[in-house]
């Protein structure tokens, strides 16, 4: 890896320069993630140290695996990742191309567009649990009116495109800016070239302007299924607690249940090292992503 | 004021890459000795190991009588002027002139005397409150210059500060700083890759090609007497024309190359050296085909083809014949102008 | 554009107006709802239009709360939210253009090595290390504290990348005119390299302050303690705390609050934030 062609000299500089993020680093995140590493592969003692930690292998990736709660829990957070990001890359997509025609109000609506970036994913939820609240609500109150009958509380489909819409609410804003820089980053030459050669608007935009915008499009789906997978904890916690029936309890929140509240440490350290292998796959390809960038 | 004594100098990078090899030079106390020779012959990295930014492999420098391999760049008594000036973005022109010496712990008034003179001295005195970003290329070298004048140093070190200017403004700083460093007397060392630079500011030149010294000598000894071909090459514009010793035997007369020892296989002229005017006494001559004629108002140069010699010849004339294309000239050569080389060793015979 | 037609600008205004009036919606409703007295949400449907019980909702919100269910004022919450966001940010902007310092501009064994320990942190979120963390905080006795709050999560792997990435554009030569000028390690550090990072610092500064400010689960996780609750956290113990309906003219005021030091932050420097967001995920 670079450094400077020429640097500095001095022994114990740099080691001192470094330790108080690599320090932090080791206990609080290296050495945390080492001990969910380990509890995965034991079986937790009692409280008064009678019956110690038995090493059992695999049977805690085992149990968890054939949990049909666990299962369940796997499928929601895909459905519930899949529709995050799609719906939220979607709109953004849409308000980006058209934001990126306007000359003039292009900055007082980006304005208008970025501040929801700012909100918590709790409070995100919050206000659209509110929205959607059955007996007060306005949006089962419009719902009614068409003669659908919205219940969150009850109705496992309601509340998971609750979530999905609270949660894809604020990451418009983060999708929104990085398509538009991509669209302004696009040579205007190439639309010019392209309208030459007879392609229409809605042409340009699939065989010109989408492609070019790929490389970005990829990121951001990396990033949104990591934003849905992890960040949306306090969207779930705050609102429907993973109900109900289970219908929108997603992974993270799971394993906080299951660890925290429930104190099933071998369970819940096992379904840790799971998502552990989630994000490193994630960050891989997202990293691998950026050195394609770096290098055309 | 001190003078620099380089004693078998060495840089070898991790790798075996053998950047500087041997190199030995006495610089006298306010000498100015400009290091030139292609990219990538190692001029650059001899002045930083001198300037202490390049860590000495072998062998032993000196400024004035400190032997001063292991010492900090700060601790050498040097000042230096970068090729992109390297001048601190966000402090003004005053404290990028300061910075220097404040962090030396001189007094407050002394630094700004120093400084007040040192940008009267190069009429940069109106702009002291203004940062880099606001002044033009000429005015920046101008503070990058500024900055090592300050310190008052044993040396300055120039590395090709000249290059990022356009070409009118670089032979007025090239005067402006041939005449500082006159008035100043400051040993200095001047990297660059023009030899025309080099030429006009030496006092003297070293032309290093690889690594390795070629030559050593005042720009003049350099010109009349080059010592390698590589040297020859190098120094002069158009470069010198190297002909086949066996060629020109067979196209001159007999005694034509009796001086010229019979070892020597090629024969260096000076585009400049070949004249139309009526051969003299003992003066070569030599035929051949123009094929380009260009004209450049006090001078031209044209394009020559000898028969038996399958490369073009460059002649030089002061000013700019009537002749056209495709005729045929005849030149006359002074036995003196011809410099013969060895090819294998590509040093000077005799 | 290449063709420019009355009615394609007339429909991208209509889709824009509307994207952003679904984008204001939710935080619209919350301002309304915030300024009606508690019996409007009785029944019927969520008002639409302004109340008139904005000063005594907000003066409620902020200096009591709602006492009986456990939640303690909004004052106290969001001056510990605060906190707790501005000592995230400047641990993580000091520690990280630290290590980027000495990973740029020193050569020394194990430097990758560091390198790697670092950029590991990128792949360990709190929420897949939940139970293990809390341990290691309580047996430092960091629990209910602004230390246990803040300093697990200063470490920052994005942070340090950025600065890096800065640096190395830096011109090698403005380090080696501070040598020779005798400027050492720390004195260039502290002349030349932070005053040149400082919009990259402002940049990062806005992003870590709202990433500070809505931390949910790790103030979950380690506070017991009402004092020490963030206003982010707390809104779900308002929601959840009692058996009956949330108290919505009071969640709501509450959620107004703790939205808008953030939201203001991005309005005022909506530039830097731009530069922060596009540079700190390259």
């Amino acid at each position: 890896m670079q450094t400077k062609r020429m640097t500095f000299t001095g022994s114990w500089l740099p080691y001192a320069l470094l330790a108080p993020q690599v320090i932090i680093t080791l206990i609080f995140f290296i050495w945390p993630s080492f001990q969910a590493l380990r509890q995965s592969v034991y079986r937790q003692g009692d409280a008064f140290g009678i019956r110690p930690d038995t090493f059992v292998w695999f049977d805690n990736f085992r149990a968890i695996f054939a949990d049909p709660l666990y299962l369940n829990s796997l499928k929601v957070t895909a459905v519930f990742a899949v529709g995050t990001t799609l719906l939220s890359m979607s709109v953004a997509l849409l308000l980006a191309v058209m934001v990126n025609r306007m000359i003039h109000s292009r900055d007082s609506y980006t304005t208008f567009l970025v501040w929801p970036y700012a909100i918590a994913p709790a409070i995100a939820g919050v206000l659209w649990w509110f929205i959607f609240n059955p007996s007060i609500g306005i949006m089962p109150y419009m719902l009614d009116m068409v003669g659908y009958d919205w219940n969150h509380r009850r109705d496992s489909n309601d509340a998971m495109i609750m979530v999905i819409i609270a949660s894809a609410w604020r990451q418009i804003s983060y999708n929104f800016l990085f398509f538009l820089a991509g669209l302004q980053s696009i040579p205007h030459s190439l639309i010019e070239a392209a309208a030459i050669d007879g392609a229409g608007r809605m042409k340009r935009f699939w065989t010109i302007v989408f492609p070019l915008l790929s490389p970005i499009t990829f990121f951001l789906m990396v990033i949104n299924i990591v934003y849905a997978m992890f960040d949306t904890f306090g969207v779930i916690h705050a609102t429907t607690e993973g109900g109900p029936a289970q219908a929108t309890n997603i992974l993270v929140y799971k394993v906080y249940r299951d660890g925290f509240v429930n104190l099933n440490f071998g369970s819940s350290a096992a379904q840790s090292v799971v998502l552990m292998a989630i994000v490193i796959v994630l960050t891989v390809i997202q990293f691998r992503y950026i050195e394609r960038r770096v290098n055309y | 004021m001190a003078t620099i004594h380089m004693d078998n100098l060495c840089k070898v990078y991790t790798g075996g890459v053998k950047a500087v090899s041997n190199v030995n030079l006495d610089i006298a106390d306010g000498e100015m000795i400009v290091l030139v020779g292609p990219s990538g012959c190692g001029k650059s990295t001899l002045l930083r190991m001198v300037a202490g930014l390049e860590t000495i492999t072998d062998g032993t420098l000196k400024i004035g009588e400190r032997v001063v391999n292991k010492l900090e760049p700060a601790e050498r008594d040097i000042a230096m002027v970068f090729q992109n000036y390297a001048l601190y973005p966000h402090m003004t022109v005053f404290n990028n002139l300061a910075y220097g010496l404040k962090n030396r712990g001189f007094k407050k008034a002394e630094i700004d005397r120093r400084v007040r003179e040192a940008a009267t001295m190069l009429e940069i005195a109106q702009f002291l409150d203004r940062k880099p970003r606001q002044l033009s290329g000429g005015q920046r070298q101008r503070v990058a210059m500024g900055r090592a004048l300050v310190r008052e140093p044993a040396a300055f070190l120039f590395d090709e500060p000249l290059s990022n200017l356009d070409a009118k403004l670089r032979v007025q700083m090239r005067v402006e700083i041939r005449q500082l460093q006159r008035r100043l007397r400051t040993t200095s060392l001047y990297v660059t890759h023009d030899q025309l630079e080099a030429m006009t500011m030496a006092d003297r030149l070293v032309v290093l090609n690889g690594g390795v010294i070629e030559q050593v000598g005042t720009p003049m000894d350099l010109y009349s007497r080059p010592e390698t071909t590589f040297v020859a090459g190098f120094i002069g514009s158009p470069a010198m024309n190297m002909l086949p010793a066996d060629f020109m035997r067979e196209k001159v007369e007999a005694d034509g190359l009796a001086h010229v020892p019979s070892k020597a296989d090629l024969i260096g002229i000076r585009p400049e050296d070949f004249s139309t005017d009526q051969p003299g006494e003992g003066d070569l001559q030599l035929s051949g085909q123009l094929l380009l004629l260009e004209p450049a108002g006090a001078e031209s140069h044209l394009h020559m083809r000898f028969e038996g010699f399958d490369r073009n010849v460059v002649v030089r004339l002061g000013q700019v014949p009537d002749v056209a294309e495709g005729q045929e000239m005849t030149f006359s050569i002074k036995r003196s102008a011809l410099h013969p080389f060895d090819l294998e060793s590509g040093q000077r015979v005799a | 554009m290449v063709e420019n037609n009355r009615w394609g600008n007339f429909f991208a205004h209509v889709v824009l107006i509307l994207g952003v009036a679904i984008i204001v919606f939710p935080v619209y409703v919350a301002i309304i709802a915030s300024t009606h007295p508690p019996g409007t949400f009785v029944r019927g449907v969520m008002p639409l239009w302004p109340g008139t019980h904005a000063w005594e909702n907000y003066t409620t919100a902020i200096t009591e709360g709602r006492s009986r269910a456990g939640t303690p004022p909004i004052g106290g919450m969001m001056w510990n939210s605060f906190v707790m966001a501005m000592a995230i940010t400047i641990g993580k902007l000091s520690i990280s253009i630290l290590s980027a310092f000495a990973i740029v501009y020193f050569r020394f064994p194990f430097r990758i090595f560091f390198f790697w320990i670092i950029f590991l942190t990128l792949m360990l979120p709190v929420e897949v290390r939940i139970v293990p963390t809390f341990q290691v905080v309580a047996d430092f006795g960091m629990l209910n504290s602004f230390a246990g709050l803040s300093i697990p999560l200063i470490a920052s792997a994005t942070a340090t990348f950025l600065f890096r990435q800065f640096f190395m554009t830096v011109p090698e030569e403005l380090m080696e005119a501070a040598r020779v000028d005798g400027a050492g390690p720390m004195k260039f550090f502290k002349d030349i390299l932070l005053p040149l990072s400082i919009t990259n610092i402002a940049a990062l500064f806005v992003i870590m302050f709202i990433y500070g400010w809505n931390q949910y689960l790790w103030p979950l996780l380690i506070t017991t303690d009402p004092d020490y609750y963030t206003i982010v956290m707390g809104i779900q113990r308002m929601v959840t705390g009692g058996d009956s309906e949330p108290l919505w003219h009071l969640v709501m005021a509450t959620v107004v609050l703790a939205a808008l030091p953030p939201v203001l932050v991005i309005l005022f420097m909506q530039r830097l934030f731009v530069k922060g967001l596009t540079e700190t995920e390259k």
